[in-house]
């Protein structure tokens, strides 16, 4: 039962990591319909900014106190994710308004290539480390119900406690913001957000700053897990399952689509993996995702697709 | 001025239906075919059929496959890598454990088990539409992937999931040289391409281009959703297998699972979209530019950076050219989001008024 609890709480923990990286695309695709593949490649981009930003502050500024170096490196990599989003609003979407959702899809991949060759070119191919202070050590909970306890990782529940943090914010910035309600505007309707005068291409801009300001907070924390490295950009590839199973265009769901894809996986590859070999992680995500897509097309909490002729 | 149909009657019902209706087309073609299977032969290097012909032959047999899907039927499948895995392991499975099995019948075969492969993972399209469609279709990616990897029966019970094959022939002939290996791979080619060609010209092709354009209404007009898709998925990844049994048997000749990863299937997509949905030409295009602008990159960096003074690493290199790819598919998409196919159809229009347009 422990053991149960413990994978159980593993599971919970991933999942909200990817829920994080869903979250990216669950902005972006409600505020301007573009399905974006390059959410991966910018939480690479932003984890490796980060790493190295906080190796060269103190070089830059002669600071010794790490709080102040991490802080520092925080707000520099916030400030790249913004010129990111400037400038693939700029060069990219804002040529191609209007376009089908595949050839959207496909620009998105030809970012991720961009991003991913442009963040190694500048800050370098090697694996990093980020240290945002998090502790290591384990933590027993629940010692009296069970003999030994349930494990837990400290980190995961810092790491859970940040993600979410983040969505709260990114709920009240969501509703009680001027910005957040224009935000929510464009989303239900392009053209009528932008006959009441709210700026469709500022609108977008903010939308992508705020998918990498959440892709920076992903690669941070799975950076201080598993270190800055390239198969951090593999990780959109984790979380799309989610992104389907909670439905595209809406936030509540890759929260608990992250959850339901982070329980199963760990739950699958517990239990089930040692029947087939192990390693089934991967696509045991996308075959749950796709389960629940056959009785929910649109995913948990995506709007409903309705089709006339 | 030499360009023009005036003057070409069509008498018959089968000259107005067939596949290239103006003369000038068919005698280019005519010219194409013999140069392709004449004069390469005789004048490439047998580095120019090693990392270009041959690659650029198998990958547009894939994209025809991949554009059938995604540009003729309209479901994106983000799977056809393992499509391919699916062919080349099958046919690898019956060329191995089959005594005495010709080469062309396991490569037809391997393309049938990437069929049964494809209907059951096109199963999902007939309730999910789209872009979830799209990631749903990724599950076969990662499923292939993990399947090849652990389960032992399929690749021979070799550790790693690398196999071989050797001994190649067909009819008795060895296809052992680089020119042999391209003849194999143009006949398969041709033979596939006429076939889709004429697929998609006829009814069965007309439904999938209503179920693209918009599936209700093809409903509502008497097609049906679930033939029409699933044939689709069908066709395509019989197409894709042959074409990933042929990369396996014919260019790498020993694979591993990782040779069929998720970046295959990306760039089988990149072909498909840069060469022009729904266009067989398009498929032709689309793989030469995937093929050689790798290449040609990889060629022209390190010139560039003599050029200038600067002495670029072999990393270095490797991130500037994923980073062109990238740039490059972007503009590319902005110039031109039809394809290059549009660009063709668009210089063939311009050719017939030269050199007097309105």
């Amino acid at each position: 039962m422990a053991f149960f609890l413990e994978t159980l709480l593993g599971g919970l923990m991933a999942g909200m990591l990817y829920s994080l990286v869903a979250l990216g695309f669950v902005l972006i695709f409600k505020a301007s319909g573009v399905f974006n593949f390059a959410q991966g490649a910018m939480v690479l981009f932003a984890a490796l900014a980060m790493a190295r930003f906080a190796e060269w502050v103190p070089k830059w500024t002669g600071t010794s106190n790490t709080m102040v170096a991490t802080a520092l490196a925080f707000l520099m990599a916030g400030a790249v994710m913004f010129l990111v989003a400037w400038l693939i609003e700029r060069l990219v979407l804002r040529h191609l308004v209007n376009q089908e959702g595949t050839t959207l899809l496909m620009a998105t991949l030809g970012i991720t290539y961009l991003l991913e060759g442009l963040g190694q070119t500048i800050f370098g191919s090697d694996i990093y480390k980020i240290d945002i202070g998090m502790p290591k050590e384990p933590i027993f909970m629940l010692e009296g119900m069970f003999p030994g306890g349930v494990l837990v990782n400290k980190e995961d529940v810092i790491a859970a406690a940040i993600a979410a943090t983040l969505v709260a914010a990114l709920s009240v910035f969501f509703q009680k913001t001027s910005t957040g309600r224009a935000l929510r505007a464009v989303a239900d309707d392009h053209q009528a957000a932008q006959s009441i005068g709210i700026p469709l291409n500022r609108i977008w801009v903010i939308v992508w700053c705020v998918a990498g300001i959440v892709a920076l907070v992903a690669g941070m924390i799975w950076g201080s897990k598993l270190g800055v490295q390239f198969s951090l950009a593999t990780v959109a590839l984790r979380a799309l399952p989610v992104v389907i199973l909670g439905g595209l265009t809406s936030v509540p769901g890759a929260i608990i689509g992250g959850l339901i894809i982070g329980v199963g996986e760990k739950l699958s590859e517990v239990y089930l993996g040692p029947f087939v070999g192990g390693g089934i992680e991967i696509w045991f995500a996308y075959v749950l995702a796709l389960v629940f897509l056959l009785f929910r097309p649109q995913g948990l909490f995506g709007e409903k697709i309705i089709d006339r002729v | 001025m030499f360009y023009r149909e005036n003057g070409q009657y069509k008498t018959s019902y089968r000259a107005d239906q067939q596949i290239f209706p103006i003369s000038q087309d068919r005698i280019a073609i005519a010219l194409i075919l013999a140069f392709a299977f004449l004069a390469v032969p005789m004048l490439a290097s047998d580095y120019l059929f090693r990392a270009i012909l041959i690659p650029f032959l198998i990958f547009s047999l894939a994209a025809i496959g991949v554009n059938i899907l995604v540009g003729y039927c309209g479901q994106i499948s983000l799977g056809s890598g393992a499509f391919m895995a699916v062919g080349a392991y099958g046919a690898y499975n019956f060329f191995v454990r089959v005594p005495g099995m010709p080469l062309i019948p396991s490569l037809i075969l391997g393309g049938l088990c990437a069929t049964a492969f494809g209907i059951l993972f096109g199963l999902p399209s007939l309730r999910v539409k789209g872009l979830y469609l799209a990631v749903a279709t990724l599950a076969a990616q990662f499923f292939a992937d993990w399947m090849f990897l652990r389960v032992k029966w399929f690749t021979n019970d070799s550790p790693s999931g690398s196999v071989s094959v050797s001994n190649l022939q067909v009819f008795g002939l060895p296809v052992e040289t680089p020119m042999a290996k391209y003849l194999l791979c143009l006949s398969i080619l041709v033979v596939i391409g006429l076939l889709a060609k004429n697929l998609v010209r006829s009814a069965i092709g007309r439904e999938w281009m209503a179920i693209r354009d918009m599936d209700v209404a093809a409903a509502v007009i008497g097609i049906r959703p679930m033939y029409a898709k699933l044939s689709a998925f069908a066709v395509s990844s019989f197409i894709v297998g042959v074409a990933g049994a042929l990369w396996g048997f014919v260019y790498l000749g020993a694979w591993e699972p990782a040779a069929f990863s998720v970046d295959q299937s990306f760039r089988l997509l990149f072909m498909v979209i840069i060469g022009g949905m729904g266009s067989i030409m398009g498929s032709f295009f689309g793989a030469a530019f995937i093929v050689i602008l790798p290449i040609a990159l990889n060629q022209a960096l390190p010139l560039l950076g003599n050029l200038v003074g600067l002495e670029i690493s072999t990393a270095g290199i490797s991130h500037a050219e994923l980073m062109i790819f990238g740039a490059l598919i972007v503009w590319f998409l902005i110039v031109e989001p039809h394809g290059l196919a549009k660009l063709w159809s668009i210089g063939k229009q311009k050719l017939r008024l030269w050199p007097f347009p309105h």
